[in-house]
């Protein structure tokens, strides 16, 4: 294998594809971390040159992980539609990003082809894309899902509800759980992050959170954020459960770190599909997040886009009802500063949507990042109109228990109004008939939790 | 065009937009108009709008239930109650917000108090950090020892305990400064009066959860305990996590541990009760040989 040019009179030449990805990253700390960074910016230059004259199926030939080493691989590389594969094979990801941008190319087709995709070739086309590039090409695909209200349609912006409380306290969750939904926020899912990951505590959340969904007949799904053990533990028992969850990584030894492996998540998505309360057909949720496999030093030397597209050809294994990066929460080591943090956030919102996957975003960023509230505005303002499925709603956007700050209640309904984005349908209707929405907009009875002590 | 027709224009425009949805009549979300300042001498003399009183002032207008509404508040720190202009915050709950995060950005680099490390005799040992920048940008480097490091336990440390305890500052040495003199001495009386043989504890500069691996190799200990800082949240800027792991070896994760987290008098876990709760966890490690996803998750 030759992978050589030369740009300004200089011969840059590249080892491997896996080496070749990795330099023709947008830069990221990670990487360079990593050791695997292009050493100039005119050597990521070159290296993107270069891959833009590699075939599609170079690069199925070419896995970050062997297949014989990792299910992850297998994974995707089982999936992959042998018929539209033998037809995009020979496309160059130059092409390809062309391909994808041209006003000829439909969303349909787009689709078709996300049937034969790869996590590299994702990837790779992705490293070739301008920020609005991204934009525009993820606003082509709509990737909807049904769990118990439909996600994903054009023109709507979800939002989860975020309530977490530092020790799990049922009545702060209640509380805050209360204040979202007065926003807005609650349409994606009710979704928790547990402070203290066992099956009792964990249930006594779920009961409440489907006692307040049954109560006020609220057209969405709970979750728990417990390790997926956890939750299918709780569902044996009886525990009412909307969406299943897990953090997933890129590698097979990543997903260990996080206690999990291919055959577990099969179950888990079985359990779902037999114990959920919810309508369905859509029971899975995941969270992703570029640098997750280099943190568990499983990144098998490939570069953290590259393990974060493998993600989505994992989760959609598993047909999910939404799936969402964790944009900035990993910290500066992987991203340092709001360039980077942006960057990623419209990269994995791409790539998922490309991969087939309803996919949002929690736009975030922790205190020791070079990043603060606005760079995250910013970021769901771009990502709302690349047409992102859903972003997390938290008090204020300050996670009183992950101790991070993301997009708060009042972004939703922000972003719906200076887009002209609705709720998700259902929920829009359930808003309107309880008089907290009109034509898309608040009502003066919105934004007061004491609305729901009515009931 | 008059000033007169423009002016008509914009009514017009306004009444439709109001019809439409997309103006918020009176009510909810708009204020009245301000009130106009008094004249005369510019006199702004504030109290701190951090202190507990200013901080948990709700900012509806017009609830629906205002007592009920002042309950659900007191329920949880999480930031609600606070009202809208439009659909964005209202100003004094923006700006608490941007004061509580300069706080935290002020705080990351802070170091641990010497006195607090004489307290309870821990000697210091580095990773292969070199400075705060590289700590930052290099979790690889922060989750190995020095081999210096490893020579001083090697000489210092009794070898082979049932419990070894260790902390470090991570991004927060408030968190040890405040929650070390209260969690340590409960887990050493817990464990002494429980007949587990602990290690000599110490200290390492610039650590990650990951260096309790080289930790658990270099004392040849049964158990570890990992004391260190969280990264700074909003207003809680002195958290503390306990990750513990049965025989930390190299190539042993996350997966192998289990973790208390947000340890602090600030809305979490007080100190006194973790501790209780760490000593009952690496007894429980000890009994079952085994730590982290190995462990089971039905316990706690």
């Amino acid at each position: 294998m030759l992978l050589r040019t030369k740009l300004y009179g200089t011969t840059y030449e590249f080892g491997s594809i896996k080496e070749l990805l990795a330099k023709a990253n947008e830069e990221k700390s990670g990487d360079r971390g990593a050791g695997i960074a292009a050493d100039s910016v005119a050597e990521r230059v070159a290296a993107r040159g270069v891959l833009a004259e590699v075939t599609l199926g170079t690069l199925r030939e070419n896995p970050a992980v062997p297949y014989e080493d990792d299910e992850v691989t297998r994974v995707i590389d089982d999936a992959v539609n042998e018929w539209i594969f033998a037809e995009i094979k020979g496309w160059k990801v130059g092409d390809f990003r062309e391909w994808l941008l041209a006003d000829t190319t439909t969303p349909a087709m787009i689709t078709r082809v996300s049937g034969a995709l790869t996590g590299e070739m994702v990837a790779a086309v992705t490293k070739l894309m301008s920020n609005m590039d991204l934009m525009l090409a993820a606003r082509k695909i709509e990737v909807s899902a049904h769990c118990n209200n439909t996600i994903g349609l054009h023109g709507r912006l979800a939002s989860r509800n975020q309530p977490n409380h530092p020790t799990d306290s049922v009545e702060g969750i209640r509380a805050a759980i209360y204040e979202g939904l007065s926003y807005g926020s609650g349409d994606s899912v009710i979704g928790i992050n547990p402070s203290d990951d066992t099956v009792g505590s964990v249930a006594r959340l779920l009961e409440m959170t489907y006692e307040i969904i049954e109560r006020w007949e609220i057209p969405t799904q709970n979750c728990l954020l417990a390790h997926v053990t956890t939750q299918m533990e709780a569902m044996r028992k009886g525990a009412p459960v909307g969406l299943v969850f897990q953090s997933i990584a890129g590698s097979q030894k990543a997903n260990e770190a996080f206690g999990v492996d291919v055959a577990m998540l099969d179950e888990a998505y079985d359990l779902a599909k037999r114990y959920c309360f919810t309508a369905g057909p859509n029971y899975m949720y995941f969270e992703t997040g570029q640098g997750t496999a280099l943190s568990a030093d499983a990144h098998h030397g490939a570069d953290q886009l590259v393990m974060e597209a493998r993600n989505y050809g994992l989760a959609k294994r598993y047909d999910p009802y939404q799936v969402n990066t964790v944009v900035g929460f990993i910290g500066p080591e992987y991203l340092y500063d709001a360039v980077q943090i942006t960057r990623a956030g419209l990269e994995d919102h791409f790539m998922g949507k490309l991969t087939g996957i309803s996919m949002g975003c929690d736009a975030c960023y922790t205190n020791h990042a070079v990043a603060a509230q606005n760079d995250i505005e910013n970021l769901a303002v771009l990502l709302s109109a690349a047409g992102c499925n859903y972003f997390m709603g938290v008090p204020m956007g300050d996670d009183a228990m992950l101790s991070y700050q993301c997009t708060s209640y009042h972004d939703a309904p922000s972003l719906r109004q200076l887009l002209g984005l609705r709720p998700l349908p259902e929920f829009e209707a359930w808003m309107e008939g309880l008089g907290l929405m009109a034509d898309g907009v608040l009502t003066e009875r919105a934004g007061d939790a004491s609305f729901f002590l009515q009931r | 065009m008059s000033s007169a027709d423009i002016d008509a224009i914009v009514q017009a425009v306004l009444a439709e937009l109001r019809r439409d949805g997309r103006l918020p009549s009176d009510g909810g979300g708009s204020a009245s108009a301000p009130a106009p300042a008094a004249e005369g001498e510019v006199v702004i003399d504030l109290p701190d709008p951090a202190d507990d009183a200013l901080r948990r002032r709700i900012g509806v207008t017009d609830p629906v239930d205002a007592e009920g509404l002042a309950n659900l508040c007191s329920t949880t720190t999480a930031r609600i109650g606070v009202g809208r202009a439009g659909p964005r915050p209202r100003t004094s709950a923006l700006l608490l917000f941007q004061g509580d995060h300069g706080v935290a950005q002020d705080a990351i680099y802070g170091t641990v108090d010497e006195e607090v490390k004489a307290q309870f005799d821990l000697f210091t040992v580095e990773t292969q950090t070199a400075d705060q920048d590289e700590y930052l940008l290099r979790p690889d480097l922060g989750r190995r020892l020095t081999d210096e490091a490893k020579a001083t336990i090697a000489e210092r440390c009794k070898p082979n305990p049932q419990v070894q305890i260790v902390v470090g500052a991570g991004l927060s040495a408030a968190a040890v400064n405040h929650q070390l003199p209260d969690i340590l001495p409960v887990i050493q009386q817990g464990l002494a009066t429980a007949g587990v043989s602990v290690g000599t504890p110490f200290y390492i500069e610039r650590a990650r959860v990951g260096v309790m691996n080289d930790v658990g190799e270099a004392t040849g200990a049964e158990t570890v305990l990992l004391l260190i800082g969280e990264r700074p949240g909003l207003g809680v800027a002195d958290a503390l996590s306990a990750y513990m792991g049965y025989q930390p070896r190299p190539g042993k994760t996350d997966a192998d541990r289990d973790l208390i987290c947000m340890i602090t008098y600030a809305g979490g876990t007080n100190p006194l009760e973790a501790g209780a709760y760490v000593v009952e966890k690496l007894q429980e490690m000890l009994r079952e040989k085994a730590s982290g996803v190995a462990l089971g998750r039905e316990d706690g």
